[in-house]
């Protein structure tokens, strides 16, 4: 047996002997998911066992080093772990920002110090993350963000606010970009900073959004004391650090993209409008819908598994990765807006247990920020036409 | 096996690309319009193309062939719809070709393929309508001592006015839309009894429509089973959807690559017009379209070679897909070139009236969604 095999053997064993039957079916809702932190709490004894398990193994994050505590697997072991996982229908054990974005980050620009101190909290879950990127005026054009860092002796004294930060008032610690400088282009006076959520001065207001729920938060900085240690980067050089996790959390989105999200239309929809006696779908106009958005699914489906294989053949993704985030978000909308339709009032009610609570209805409009969060639609079509088609800036 | 071409079928690509660029490019194409030429394409360049082995690419070794996979086949295609080269190359060496190798015996084999192998003609001559319905079939073979005879008439048989051959869907039992009692046969183009007329397309290529007379063929001439046609007929027109597929997915990146370039060069307001945003995401839009068609006409081409189940779905997703998008680029295309765009002087017109064309071969956009509906059981 090839060292592959017998790790996809034993991969096999450890997933039969520690993942529990509950851990194995789909995610109903968020709330199923465990994202630790100070003040995370497990559903029930099985979520805390499968999150031990993994956790003990690094497997949180099999390809981190684990000389933090990482799993410490090879690319090839990684992906027989993510399959032998999806043979099962594992669940993520732990979902994280810090393993999705701070960590990736830490990995390249952070000091050996601060990969120490960050990184085992983020693969046992100790410490819960918060992106603070967006402010009220700097969204889409999110270099002219304005929140301050000042120095003061060995720390820098923060002002300003944060918008859009995602879980902001369950998380531990975020990390924000700010200004340290207004000279030169703006760019160049960005500081990546590492800020705990419980410092003084720190507060945050949840928003609520269309889909009634308040998972973001604008977050205040008044006069927050930030040791200079927390700086990540070079003073000023925060732009490299996000620009480099925006491209990877692109790619990511090819990674992350469930093929079981995207194929099985039909089945509701013969459910949910039912069929005619010869065979098909009773409402001949929802039939011609649902083919071609199957169809537009299976060909961004084959088209993740092409760009992977020329990866792997030595093409970089690149900007490519725009691409991926537009189509596959924009074909997300339009899943909802099929289900809405094929469903009829049946997927509109918002209340009480009939109707899951409007699990649709809301996860409906949960799928318009698809399009906006990570970047906008507009501005990945930016992206493309700059970066691959190479046309023109106005 | 990946979602990306080999060593070798890049190789094929490249020097197909090489060899229409040199010698069968878009000026010939002009050229045997202007002239009126009947056929409408180069049988030097022909000859040359079944020289180099691509009349019997997928055509195995033992009949003559090179027994390459059918996805180095579409990458000939694919550039041939890049320059919109006009050859026998569908017709024959892709589509009956598929049909003989799947339905004929050992000697039919032996004689037909290799007779394509070498540059002959042979044309399958299946539609009826002006719409694609490969069981919609009138034309009758009745049986008449030991051979039977042939009656009724085929239309838009692409090449017939030069093919040496014809391969005949016939009905030989059942009603007329059943793909129940379906024969073939491969009749041979100056029996007595047929007479053809041409016609002439948007896409300035031309196909004949045939009459036949009480066309008297023997046994022989019958391929496969009587009545039991229809199965491997059906598995030649997904085939040749995907060729089509992939012929179309060279016509679209190449008015796409010929857009952009437009884009990046001509000025109005004192900017060049790619730098406005209306344009650029309609191009970033088709750019994204044009990755999915990829996708699905590669993964439909190695679904020929595999021979998965999946076969009849994969035809109709990349052949639905490469319509719309064809149609879409090929607009956009005119659409951004202008007042130029409507001119026969600039190229990208003569894209718009080929993928038109092609659009229409072995079914619609309008087909392959009905029907890949219908293979989903809905
Ligand atoms: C669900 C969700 C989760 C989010 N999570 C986080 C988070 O955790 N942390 C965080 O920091 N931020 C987060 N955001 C914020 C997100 O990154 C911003 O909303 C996004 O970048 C857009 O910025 P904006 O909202 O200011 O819109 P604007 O930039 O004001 O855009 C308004 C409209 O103008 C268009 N537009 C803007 N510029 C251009 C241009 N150059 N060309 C063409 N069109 C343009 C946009 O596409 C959009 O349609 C989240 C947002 C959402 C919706």
């Amino acid at each position: 047996m090839s060292a592959l095999e017998s790790f996809k053997k034993e991969v096999g064993e450890f997933l039969d002997q520690n993942c529990p039957e509950s851990m194995r079916q789909p995610m109903k809702s968020e709330d199923d998911a465990y994202w630790g932190g100070r003040n995370g709490s497990f559903k029930n004894d099985d979520q805390k066992s499968w999150f031990e398990a993994m956790a003990a193994k690094g497997w949180t994050t099999p390809e981190w080093p684990a000389e933090y505590g990482g799993g410490g697997l090879s690319k090839d072991e990684a992906r027989i772990l993510k399959k032998e996982m999806a043979k099962r229908n594992c669940r993520t054990p732990l979902l994280s920002f810090g393993i999705w974005m701070l960590g990736p980050a830490l990995l390249k620009f952070g000091s050996e110090e601060q990969k120490h101190q960050y990184l085992p909290d983020i693969i046992n879950g100790k410490i819960r993350w918060c992106q603070g990127y967006s402010e009220p005026n700097a969204g889409s054009d999110l270099a002219s963000l304005a929140t301050s860092a000042t120095t003061v002796g060995d720390n820098y004294i923060v002002n300003g606010q944060k918008v859009w930060t995602s879980y902001a008032d369950q998380s531990d610690m975020i990390f924000a970009l700010t200004r340290t400088s207004g000279e030169g282009k703006k760019q160049q006076g960005i500081s990546f900073l590492l800020v705990d959520m419980a410092a003084e001065g720190v507060s945050t207001r949840p928003i609520k959004l269309i889909s009634g729920k308040s998972p973001f938060c604008e977050t205040f900085f008044d006069n927050v004391k930030v040791p200079k240690a927390n700086l990540v980067g070079a003073e000023g050089g925060g732009w490299s650090v996000a620009k480099y996790l925006l491209t990877h959390e692109r790619e990511m989105i090819g990674e992350t993209t469930d093929p079981s999200a995207m194929i099985p239309l039909n089945v509701s929809a013969k459910k949910d409008i039912g069929m005619n006696a010869d065979g098909k779908l009773a409402d001949p106009v929802m039939r011609k819908e649902v083919a071609e958005w199957e169809i537009d699914g299976a060909g961004f489906l084959f088209t993740i598994a092409r760009l992977k294989d020329e990866m792997k053949a030595g093409q970089p993704i690149g900007a490519k990765s725009s691409f991926l985030k537009y189509y596959g978000t924009e074909l997300n909308k339009k899943k909802y807006e099929l289900h809405l339709t094929n469903k009829g009032l049946d997927s509109l009610g918002w209340d009480g247990e009939q109707y899951e609570e409007g699990k649709l209805a809301r996860m409906f409009c949960r799928t318009k920020g698809n399009s906006i969060e990570g970047g906008t639609s507009e501005v990945q079509l930016n992206i493309i036409s700059k970066r691959i088609l190479e046309l023109p800036s106005e | 096996m990946g979602l990306v071409i080999t060593e070798e079928q890049q190789l094929l690509k490249d020097s197909a690309k090489d060899y229409l660029k040199e010698n069968a490019s878009i000026a010939l194409m002009r050229k045997l319009r202007d002239e009126n030429d009947e056929n409408r394409f180069s049988p030097a360049v022909w000859n040359a193309m079944a020289e180099m082995g691509w009349a019997g690419l997928i055509i195995p070794e033992a009949y003559g062939g090179m027994g390459f996979e059918y996805v180095g086949m579409g990458q000939v295609l694919e550039e041939t719809g890049r320059s919109l080269t006009s050859s026998p190359l569908l017709s024959s060496a892709l589509i009956s070709a598929t049909l003989l190798n799947l339905a004929g015996d050992q000697s039919q084999k032996e004689k037909y393929l290799a007779a394509i192998a070498s540059g002959k003609i042979i044309s399958l001559a299946s539609e009826e309508g002006s719409h694609h319905n490969p069981k919609k079939v009138q034309l009758t073979a009745k049986k008449k001592g030991d051979g039977f005879i042939l009656s009724g008439s085929k239309n838009y048989v692409l090449d017939g006015q030069v093919a040496d051959h014809f391969i005949v869907s016939a009905r030989t039992a059942g009603h007329s839309d059943s793909p129940k009692g379906i024969s073939l046969f491969i009749v041979s183009a100056d029996s007595a009894g047929i007479s053809k007329t041409s016609a002439t397309l948007m896409d300035s290529r031309v196909c004949a429509h045939l009459s036949f007379d009480n066309v008297a063929v023997s046994t022989d001439h019958l391929l496969g089973e009587l009545d039991k046609g229809y199965k491997p007929l059906q598995k030649t027109l997904d085939i040749a959807a995907i060729g089509v597929s992939a012929e179309l997915l060279g016509i679209i990146q190449e008015s796409f690559d010929r857009t952009i370039s437009y884009l990046k060069e001509r000025r109005q307001f004192d900017k060049i017009i790619g730098s406005f945003q209306a344009l650029q995401h309609r191009a970033a839009d088709m750019y994204c379209e044009i990755e999915i068609c990829k996708s699905l006409v590669i993964k439909a081409l190695q679904g020929i070679d595999e021979d998965s189940f999946m076969l009849p779905a994969l035809a109709s997703m990349a052949k639905s897909k490469c319509c719309k998008i064809a149609q879409l680029v090929t607009n956009e295309g005119v659409q951004m070139f202008g007042g130029i765009g409507m001119t026969d002087d600039e190229d990208i017109g003569l894209y718009l009236k080929r993928a038109r064309v092609a659009m229409e071969l072995y079914g619609n956009y309008n087909y392959h969604l009905d029907r890949f509906a219908t293979l989903n059981g809905y």
